[in-house]
This record gives C-alpha cells, sequence and structure tokens, in this order.
C-alpha cells in the first residue's frame, strides 16, 4: 500500500502578510507569531488543501531552491509540525475542503 | 451633585461623571494637560464609586464582547462600554490607577478600527518630528527618556499613542507614565521612526527587515481585547506603519551621547 499522503490547509483564525519573499503569520487564537522564511512561504501559499505535500516538496520547493526530495522532505515535515502544533496549519490525510464562511 | 470632567488623550475627548469630589480632585491631580473644558466629548462614562477590595483584587484584566457591549475587567474594577450608544459604566474605588486602565483599554479599541495603537514605548519630539522608543520593561524606556536634552519634548515613557491621520502617522503624548511618574506633553507631531531599544556598550543604529519589525511591534503593542476581529486589524495597522515609517534597532548606552543619533 502505498503510503498515506498529507494535505495541509491554512487556518482562517491568522492573519498573514507576505513581505518579499517572506511571510509574517499570527494567530488571531493566541497572537502568536511566525515568521516563515522563503521555502516555509512557498509551503504556506501552496497549502490549499487539496495539493499534497509530496507534490508541494517536488514542485514548488525542489524546483524553486534546487535541494534534493528527501532533505526537502525531512525540511518540510518539520516545518509542518511546528505550525501544525500552533493551530495555523492544519494537517489531514484527506483532502481539506474549504471552510464555508458563515452568513 | 454630578461632575463631568472631559479628558482628552489623542484627539480623541472621552467625559467621565461623577458624584464623588474627591474622585475628580484625583483626576484633576492625575490629568491635569489632558482635561478639556468646554469640548463636547465623543463618549461618556458614568463612574459609580465602590469600596475597595470589593472585587477579586487578584484578578487579570479581560476585555471581551458581550451583546454589543465591551465589557472590562479586573481586580479593582468593572466596567462596560457600547461605542454604539457612546455610553459606558465603569464601578471602581476612588484611585486613579483602575480609571487609567480603563482609559487604555477604551483607547486600545478605538484606535483598533483606525490603523493606529497604543506601543510601549516613550516617545518624544525634536524638531517637529516625533521618534518612537519601543521596548517591554527594562528595555530602557525611562532611560531614554530621561536621557532627552533640552530641546526635546517628552510625550511619554511608557505608552505611546499612534494614530494614522490621513497619508501620515502621528504620535500623541499621553498621561499614561511609567517610572517618570509625569505625564507627557499634550502635543503630536508625524512619526519620524521608530527604535526598538536595546541596552549596550555603544550606540548604534541597525535598521531590520519589515518581517522581524512587525513581529518586534505586535509584541509591544498594548491589546487587551479577546476578538480575532480586532486583533486581526492590529496586526494588519502594524504591517501597514512599518510599511511607512521606518522601524530600527537601537542599542544604547545610557548616556546623553545617544541622543546624537536621533532627529
Amino acid at each position: 500500500m502505498p503510503p498515506a499522503e498529507t494535505y495541509l490547509a491554512r487556518s482562517t483564525d491568522i492573519a498573514a502578510r507576505k513581505l518579499g519573499d517572506e511571510t509574517v503569520i499570527m494567530s488571531t487564537v493566541d497572537s502568536t507569531i511566525f515568521m516563515l522564511n522563503p521555502t516555509g512561504s512557498i509551503i504556506w501559499e501552496a497549502a490549499d488543501g487539496n495539493t499534497p505535500l509530496s507534490r508541494i516538496i517536488e514542485e514548488r520547493v525542489c524546483a524553486e531552491f534546487d535541494v534534493p526530495v528527501e532533505q526537502a522532505s525531512a525540511d518540510a515535515q518539520d516545518f509542518v509540525d511546528q505550525l501544525a502544533k500552533h493551530a495555523i496549519l492544519l494537517v489531514s490525510d484527506e483532502p481539506i475542503p474549504p471552510v464555508k464562511e458563515v452568513p | 451633585m454630578d461632575h463631568e470632567v472631559v479628558i482628552e488623550i489623542g484627539g480623541i475627548p472621552i467625559a467621565l461623571q461623577t458624584t464623588d469630589p474627591e474622585f475628580v480632585r484625583i483626576l484633576r491631580g492625575r490629568y491635569g494637560d489632558y482635561m478639556k473644558s468646554g469640548v463636547k466629548s465623543d463618549f461618556t462614562f458614568r463612574v459609580n464609586m465602590v469600596a475597595p477590595d470589593t472585587f477579586n483584587p487578584e484578578a487579570d484584566a479581560e476585555v471581551w464582547l458581550e451583546d454589543g457591549e465591551w465589557r472590562f475587567e479586573r481586580g479593582d474594577f468593572r466596567a462596560r462600554w457600547s461605542p454604539e450608544k457612546r455610553q459606558g459604566l465603569i464601578h471602581q474605588s476612588a484611585n486613579p490607577y483602575s480609571i487609567d486602565s480603563v482609559l487604555r483599554i477604551t483607547h486600545t479599541l478605538l484606535l483598533a478600527r483606525t490603523g493606529g495603537f497604543l506601543l510601549h514605548a516613550s516617545s518624544a519630539v525634536r524638531n517637529g518630528k516625533a521618534y518612537l522608543f519601543s521596548g517591554l520593561s527594562e528595555a530602557g524606556k525611562t532611560t531614554i527618556a530621561r536621557l532627552a536634552p533640552p530641546d526635546v519634548t517628552l510625550l511619554t515613557d511608557e505608552a505611546s499613542y499612534v494614530r494614522r491621520v490621513r497619508d501620515q502617522y502621528m504620535a500623541y503624548g499621553t498621561p499614561f507614565a511609567g517610572e517618570l511618574g509625569e505625564p507627557g506633553k499634550n502635543i503630536s507631531a508625524p512619526i519620524a521612526a521608530v527604535y526598538l531599544l536595546e541596552k549596550a556598550r555603544q550606540n548604534r543604529v541597525v535598521s531590520i527587515e519589515p518581517a522581524e519589525a512587525i513581529q518586534r511591534l505586535m509584541r509591544n503593542i498594548l491589546f487587551f481585547a479577546h476578538d480575532p476581529e480586532l486583533v486581526r486589524l492590529v496586526f494588519e495597522s502594524a504591517c501597514a506603519f512599518v510599511a511607512a515609517v521606518p522601524v530600527s534597532k537601537l542599542s544604547f548606552f545610557p548616556d546623553q551621547r545617544v541622543w546624537d543619533l536621533i532627529g
């Protein structure tokens, strides 16, 4: 059986601002602030709930930074774990549907 | 008999109504230059006196929105405020510290919707421009205020009042004093720069990247409300501010020479 895919989605409980190739993100729940480097910013932007992390790494991160897939995968996993711990990034082994706005 | 006192901070007049003449005397002593007469207030708070220790004195400040009204509570006061009705009610004893906190909270809520904020920072005006010196406790806010030469006018040594006025950011004097124990001058000026303070052996200004500036500013912005929408607005305000005003680190040795780098 192939390994399960990981899907990522950005939390709606955040405020974010892209500055150059870095991104500043703040949790509106506990005001924790994160600064994402260019690699983190690429993963963050690609976290649409539908694109598997493996594809983001191969098609975006490795293509942009000329880094081996294994190394990029390990770094990305650390990054995802850290943001997921603060509920900034939602993680699932299935595609994550977009959150519907409450009218 | 009712007394009304209008306190204008950041150009926003807020009326306080009380029947207690002793409290009026306290307000006059505390807010001096910030008290206005013949000015129509934007908001009115009725202040009801209660005995000291009426509430749980250990309770930390909590600010939340309930049924369209803001509620502020701490061990020494209870308050509610309806921005829509422009009225509020405060329960506290006759002391300056509780009303000071209620006013700070009220102003942070007002500023959040207009692109401004209160910043943990001393601030001062030199040659018509305002300079902010930001940091948490012990960073040197009061120290740098004490070292200011005679041509510098202090706006505060504790909490700087930042408003966006048309296309520029203005700093206003505040009565919110730190260790200096004195209110700032009630004037305003366009902000020329923000310095993030670090005590060091020599004086040096180092510019920082916008992302770090936002992160550092957000740590120092006073905001008390548990309200995601307003937190998001404050973050947006900090981002817009950093895009418009230079933010640098100021490493300084605590003597007057540091002011050679300012203005």
